[in-house]
């Protein structure tokens, strides 16, 4: 068969293979004629790509006004870190990324990757707080931006993961008082939004505390996220210790070793092997939450961009700046995706509905 | 020995969570004295003070209480919960039959339409549609009247309602002055996160209706096929029934998930449970009262679908069959 003809057989099969088939490859194309090149007119043929104040951006045939994106874009990437000291911010989201492409491509041993992930951390520290090795002191209320969105998911992961081992193993348990409490633990939290427990870190958290000892508002939503997602993964890594045969538990058994050395060498690895396509689901959904922050007033990456908006130069261009937003947050969300879709296609045990991602 | 391990590590774990419950109650105790509030529920009695922007059925005014506005609030809650539910099952059951339709592109937009959706967070969303209600729709003078008696306009969208049945007679919104009376008004808030809840949740609906139909063995279908089924026959009665088993836990924990994510309405200004528990908090500084009102009203809603799922799951499931 030539191409051509091959060409022909596809259209056939793929487009037009029957009635209803073909008319809705007809409704599709006549709506993409009409809608496409308006879309491409406004977003941009007749766009605003740099504008110093947005005046240009309201002219009577003015398309997409992306000048918005282009005037405040250290705001929206660092918030309102010293702007002399951007580069440190700057250093911090080119680490993380690093970070996680190490991790995704499997460039390390398990036990480098977790000394590299845990000096990477503290460099992070040392860089937004500084206060040593002759960086300036940056209190935390002026992280801001990207960079702020991906602390509060990196480090919430990192530190939510450890608790959320605890928990699924509480959960599986044979002591009634454990596994009761990480049940009740589990189920409360996954029960209820995740603004709620962040409502509880913002309003509720500083009343619990002694009078005069308090936790500023990042830590705090750090601290209720790291809560949160705790639950989420607690559920992940028990459906990874469930799908390990009993005989690996029974044969270590056998050879004596005591309940830790059992879970820290025969279950926990296999676990968390088989745990990872999901694990990476749970992260994505928890990179999308940490947007939520917008509600309690921390300025992610969402918030900058919401506040840009405020701005009397900028009011009224909420289209371009949320579509500006989903973009951001797809640009990182969608790679995730289809990597933890391409670990489920290898591994046998990952097909079905067991893998399907939740919110 | 082992047992004895185990009694202590169980004691040693009720010893600490009492030890921080008795800590934190005991500063929660200090702080509410040294600010004067007085816990307990006796707010909920109270003059409320403030207007609530939408109300269908019940009636609210400033004077009403704290009670009643939290009512208000939760009926705000399950009309938009219960209308996102029912858009995203229909719009998801389309997106998963496309996403398997042998028409290329009807199955490429598909899954454009999941990828996308699922990958940029639902509060961007929300702020998106709010934004296109809010900026690219014309004002009530110039409202778009796409049928008769209804007017879409940057104060949301105007329906007619039927004012009674015998004999049939139906109000029509008019414009007057700058805005409509009569009718319905569908807010831009309520439109908004109506239309963001049922667009995201039913992209996760479409993937799991598509797990679902290609979790039908193959043998399924040769035998349906042979047994001489046209393709709408054998989608309706052999591959959904069967499919609809695999299907219904995971949606319902989706409609579930629906019903905490329409909690995102305080990002956009709608007055849901927990919007206006979040005012009634501000104002009173009744914050742990008002967050177990929150947490309380969500935990009974999970636990009720979990439920309801659990004996509907015992009643379709295969005699026999593993759990």
């Amino acid at each position: 068969m030539s191409r051509g003809q091959a060409m022909v057989q596809w259209t056939r099969t793929r487009l037009f293979s029957s009635w209803p088939s073909a008319l809705a490859t007809l409704a599709i194309v006549i709506l993409a004629a009409k809608l496409l090149p308006a879309l491409i007119d406004w977003a941009f043929l007749r766009a605003h790509w740099s504008a110093g104040d947005g005046a240009a951006c309201r002219g009577a045939d003015a398309g997409a006004c992306w000048a918005l994106v282009t005037a405040k874009y250290r705001f929206i990437l660092f918030g309102t870190f010293p702007v002399d000291q951007h580069w440190r911010p700057a250093m911090v989201i080119a680490t993380l990324l690093a970070l996680y492409g190490v991790s995704g491509f499997h460039l390390l041993p398990a036990k480098k990757l977790c000394s590299l992930w845990l000096a990477a951390l503290i460099a992070i520290g040392v860089l937004m707080w500084g206060g040593v090795l002759g960086l300036s002191y940056v209190e935390n209320q002026r992280w801001g931006g990207l960079t702020l969105t991906l602390l509060l998911s990196t480090f919430g992961i990192a530190l939510a993961f450890p608790l959320s081992i605890l928990l699924a193993l509480g959960r599986r348990s044979e002591m009634p008082i454990i596994r009761w409490s990480a049940i009740g633990y589990i189920e409360l939290v996954r029960g209820v939004p995740l603004i709620s427990v962040l409502f509880m870190a913002s309003v509720l958290l500083p009343l619990f505390l002694p009078q005069g000892v308090s936790i500023d508002k990042l830590l705090r939503a750090q601290l209720a996220m790291i809560l949160f997602a705790a639950a989420y993964l607690a559920e992940v890594v028990r459906g990874g210790l469930q799908a390990i045969p009993p005989q690996q538990e029974e044969a270590a058994l056998a050879l004596g070793l005591s309940y830790w050395q059992r879970v820290r060498y025969v279950t926990l690895p296999q676990a968390l092997r088989v745990a990872i396509p999901p694990l990476v689901n749970t992260f994505i959904g928890f990179f999308k939450d940490t947007s939520l922050v917008v509600i309690i007033g921390l300025f992610d990456f969402l918030t900058t961009i919401k506040v840009s908006l405020t701005e009397p130069a900028w009011s009224g261009f909420g289209i371009e700046a949320y579509l500006f937003a989903a973009l951001g947050y797809f640009a990182f969300c969608y790679p995730m995706s289809r990597y933890s879709q391409a670990l489920e296609r290898r591994s046998a045990h990952g097909a079905g509905l067991g893998a399907l991602r939740e919110n | 020995m082992l047992r004895q391990r185990a009694a202590i590590y169980q004691t040693l774990l009720l010893a600490g969570v009492g030890a921080a419950g008795w800590y934190f109650i005991g500063n929660a105790v200090d702080n509410l004295t040294a600010r004067r509030i007085a816990s307990g529920f006796g707010f909920l009695g109270r003059e409320a003070g403030f207007e609530i922007g939408e109300t269908t059925l019940i009636s609210f005014s400033a004077a009403d209480s704290y009670f009643k506005a939290l009512a208000v609030g939760l009926f705000n809650t399950f009309r938009v919960a219960l209308l996102a539910v029912v858009a995203a099952t229909a719009i998801g059951v389309a997106v998963g039959l496309a996403r398997l339709s042998p028409n290329w592109l009807l199955a490429k937009l598909a899954s454009a339409y999941v990828e996308v959706l699922r990958n940029v967070p639902l509060v961007v969303q929300l702020f998106f549609w709010y934004a296109v209600i809010g900026e690219s729709l014309p004002a009530p003078a110039q409202a778009l009247n796409p049928l008769p008696g209804f007017f879409l306009s940057n104060r949301g969208l105007a329906l007619p309602t039927i004012v009674s049945l015998l004999p049939f007679q139906i109000e029509t919104p008019m414009l007057s002055g700058f805005d409509f009376t009569g009718g319905v008004m569908l807010s831009p808030e309520f439109a908004a996160l109506l239309l963001g809840l049922a667009l995201y949740t039913a992209a996760f609906i479409g993937e799991i209706v598509r797990a679902g139909i290609l979790a039908v063995d193959r043998g399924q279908y040769e035998a349906a096929q042979s047994q001489g089924l046209s393709q709408s026959q054998l989608m309706r009665l052999i591959i959904l029934p069967q499919a609809l088993r695999v299907v219904v836990p995971p949606v319902t924990s989706q409609y579930l998930n629906c019903t905490k994510n329409s909690s995102l309405a305080v990002a956009i200004g709608y007055p849901d449970l927990v919007s206006i528990a979040n005012t009634t908090i501000n104002q009173t500084g009744q914050a742990i009262e008002g967050i177990a009102v929150i947490m309380l009203v969500y935990l009974t809603i999970s636990l009720a679908i979990s439920a309801l799922m659990n004996t509907y799951n015992r009643r379709i499931a295969l005699r026999g069959a593993r759990a």
